[in-house]
């Protein structure tokens, strides 16, 4: 009888716990009226908060409360309640993440932040419809299938095979003397994608790729020599790494010891090396990476957006930040032209928004004149950025 | 009448009754609350992947409690049978349009195809024990992670056409239905609570049959003495084998239902961390207690989602908790005192 005793008190103690969490439930998007004419939106958010991806989740969050507080101290008829949840870049943390974040009542997203939650989720924000764009979620499966679109998701940085193919375009501009080594990771959604993609413009394009069978795994991933000494050996005098900042700070250390010294050329993954805990910023000197954002330029909204970062979170923030702040400025302004306010249809909100996303052109700090196609993918010019003196500076 | 029911609560059918009985009425006050109350979105989203992670916990228990081997690869069976059940259940979308039908079959698919691979991996895994069974286990799972990563598939007007490492199809029209490191995507979700529901019981069925029956027996006590169990006349390697084949069978039917409740699925998502997440739900509910395995993947798994309000510390309480309760649940003092309090009780009540 003791187990029987015990079984029920576990049982009784989950399911109590789990009856608390249900308060918040059932309301779609209500809110109480906030008096004169302002309506808050509830703004959600899924990202790594937590393991190895966590400086994206974290710049994420933190430009995104950058954008809300500015908004909701200023004058705007729309004001944002932001909430962001964890999912550690896991699929199935991500939907409960979105559960979460659903139970809380959120009627706009920013999504996730990473490729591999987001496909996760890209069915649930599409069944609920709840209009998400995603500040870093690079994969197609955000935005559409091969056997349908998702009309409520959108984009704010590049496709994978978008990215591919402009780090091909760039290299056959500016690099194409340049023998070409690939180093990649296999069974990573993001790195696999844009290395598709690279290859296939790669040879359209006439580059001279001599290695190009660099993939490493998860398990893989802390030991390079066999790449880079392959790469080497193949006289590559130019590596590329479309791969997150995380096991190219090991390359680029790997590559230093063996006094292996080609250009390194990396994607938006690569953004966030600098502020890498314990890494050595001499090592990423010269690095190139294509991104859409510079922090160095000298636009009104780029300084004020990279002065206002600095001063709350003592960094410069990299290119997952400017992305987001931009998503939380375009939403603001979507539900300004659909002219959002209280007591606004919630059933229509998403077709709303999508089709002023699909119509609309925004100015913000990752570009100029952007535009959202009809399958969610943002139209926008990749800038590259070389690193000198630990900091990014246009390579144009 | 009462012989019945003094049978399903003597001591040798105890645990089995309360296994039942517990699983039973979970789920039905869990269903009565879905459609009277109504439940957080939340909770609902958790209930497919605590069933997934439930019957692994408990086909694991099955090698690491019962029989008594350690295997660090059940994940890899998880893989093989989710990955299983997502290319048949691409395949017959169009033939079979009936949800459960299908989901039936693909589940099938995905246990029997996971069985397989247990029978043939067992062949040289079985004749080591202890620590080498572990690490050949280990690197079975990588293994299979491997291959689904590097595996594409697709289907046309030409048929199923596949090719390895790297992408060569040339799809007419057709499907892609395994895209290498990005697994499967756009896939239908036919898992639902109730299915998941069926499956433990399935599983509790069969583990209870098993430990009940002679090969169950004969697995126990080669487990406890291999040379007296030799001595006897029983063959240890065959009952390890029936083990280890049932254990990989139940494995596979937890990746199926675990991968057509997600409309995509990576193999990355079945790595070390996941055979090894399961083996600390085993640990966690006591090695060979069935309900102590149900109960702890139950609270363990729902614990993080909980914690979400403590934010940035979620994870730090989450390891403090699983520190806290495996101390307190090997500590002689804290056993005494659980007993003392049972005895007040139950002793009291029994005089009654």
């Amino acid at each position: 009888m003791k187990k029987l005793l015990v079984v029920l008190l576990a049982m009784l103690c989950v399911l109590t716990l789990a009856g608390c969490s249900n308060g918040g439930s059932g309301n779609g998007g209500n809110n109480e009226p906030t008096g004169d004419e302002t309506v808050t939106v509830k703004l959600g958010c899924s990202g790594p908060l937590s393991g190895d991806a966590k400086v994206y989740g974290e710049a994420v969050r933190n430009a995104a409360q950058i954008a809300v507080d500015e908004i909701n101290a200023s004058d705007s008829k729309i004001k944002f309640d932001f909430r962001m949840e964890d999912d550690e870049a896991d699929g199935e943390k991500a939907v409960s993440a979105y559960s979460t974040l659903f139970d809380w009542g959120m009627q706009v997203s920013l999504f996730t932040v990473t490729s591999g939650s987001g496909a996760a989720v890209a069915a649930n924000y599409d069944e609920d419809g709840i209009f998400a764009i995603t500040p870093s979620g690079s994969s197609t499966a955000l935005v559409y299938t091969e056997s349908k679109n998702y009309p409520g998701n959108f984009q704010m940085c590049f496709t994978d095979p978008n990215q591919g193919v402009a780090s091909a375009d760039y290299m056959a501009a500016n690099f194409a003397d340049k023998k070409i080594a690939v180093i990649y990771k296999s069974d990573d959604v993001y790195s696999a994608g844009v290395y598709e993609k690279f290859v296939a413009e790669a040879a359209a394009k006439n580059l001279n790729v001599v290695y190009k069978d660099g993939a490493f795994t998860d398990d893989s991933s802390t030991d390079f020599s066999t790449q880079l000494t392959a790469a080497k050996d193949a006289g590559a005098d130019l590596v590329y790494l479309p791969i997150y900042y995380q096991p190219a700070s090991l390359i680029l250390k790997q590559a230093k010891d063996m006094d292996y010294a080609p250009v390194f050329f990396g994607v938006d993954g690569m953004d966030g090396i600098l502020t890498l805990e314990g890494f050595d910023t001499s090592l990423a000197e010269g690095l190139y990476l294509l991104t859409p954002f510079a922090a160095d330029a000298s636009d009104e909204a780029t300084v004020h957006f990279v002065k206002a970062f600095q001063e709350k979170y003592g960094e410069v923030p990299n290119q997952f930040a400017a992305d987001a702040y931009d998503c939380v400025y375009a939403i603001k302004q979507a539900l300004e032209n659909i002219g959002y306010k209280e007591g606004y249809a919630t059933n229509g909100l998403c077709e709303d928004l999508a089709a002023q996303f699909t119509s609309m052109t925004f100015n913000g700090v990752t570009g100029e004149n952007m535009t959202w196609a009809e399958n969610g993918e943002v139209s926008k010019a990749p800038k590259a950025v070389v690193i000198t003196n630990g900091v990014y500076v246009s390579a144009d | 009448m009462k012989n019945i029911f003094k049978n399903l609560f003597s001591k040798k059918n105890l645990s089995r009754t309360i296994s039942f009985l517990m699983v039973t009425l979970a789920y039905i006050l869990i269903e009565v609350m879905m459609n009277t109350v109504g439940m957080s979105r939340l909770f609902k989203s958790l209930l497919v992947p605590t069933c997934c992670y439930i019957i692994l916990a408990l086909s694991l228990n099955l090698v690491v409690g019962i029989s008594g081997e350690l295997s660090l690869g059940h994940a890899g069976f998880m893989a093989i049978g989710a990955f299983t059940a997502v290319i048949v259940s691409g395949l017959t979308l169009t033939t079979v349009t009936n949800d459960i039908l299908r989901l039936i079959i693909s589940v099938a698919a995905g246990s029997i195809v996971a069985g397989i691979f247990g029978f043939i991996i067992s062949v040289p895994v079985l004749k080591l024990s202890g620590d080498y069974l572990a690490i050949v286990t280990l690197a079975f799972g990588q293994i299979i992670k491997s291959l689904i990563t590097n595996i594409y598939l697709g289907i046309d007007s030409k048929g199923l056409q596949m090719s390895f490492v790297t992408n060569t199809l040339n799809l007419e029209g057709g499907k892609m239905l395994l895209s290498g490191p990005m697994g499967a995507t756009d896939t239908a979700k036919i898992s639902n609570f109730t299915s998941g529901f069926v499956m433990i019981l399935i599983t509790l069925f069969v583990i209870y049959s098993m430990i009940n029956s002679k090969y169950g027996r004969a697995i126990m006590s080669a487990r406890d003495n291999r040379i007296a169990a030799e001595s006897i006349g029983i063959s240890i390697t065959r009952t390890k084998t029936l083990a280890f084949v049932v254990s990989s069978i139940l494995a596979g039917m937890a990746g199926a239902l675990y991968a057509l409740n997600y409309s995509t699925l990576q193999p990355a998502k079945f790595d070390f961390n996941t055979s090894i997440l399961a083996l600390v739900y085993v640990v966690f509910g006591g090695l060979g207690n069935i309900n102590g395995t149900i109960i702890s993947t139950t609270i363990l798994y729902i614990l993080p989602e909980l914690l979400r309000s403590l934010q940035d510390y979620r994870m730090l309480i989450y390891a403090i908790v699983l520190i806290v309760v495996m101390q307190l649940t090997n500590s002689a003092k804290v056993k005494n005192y659980l007993e003392k309090l049972n005895k007040k009780f139950f002793r009291k009540g029994a005089a009654e």
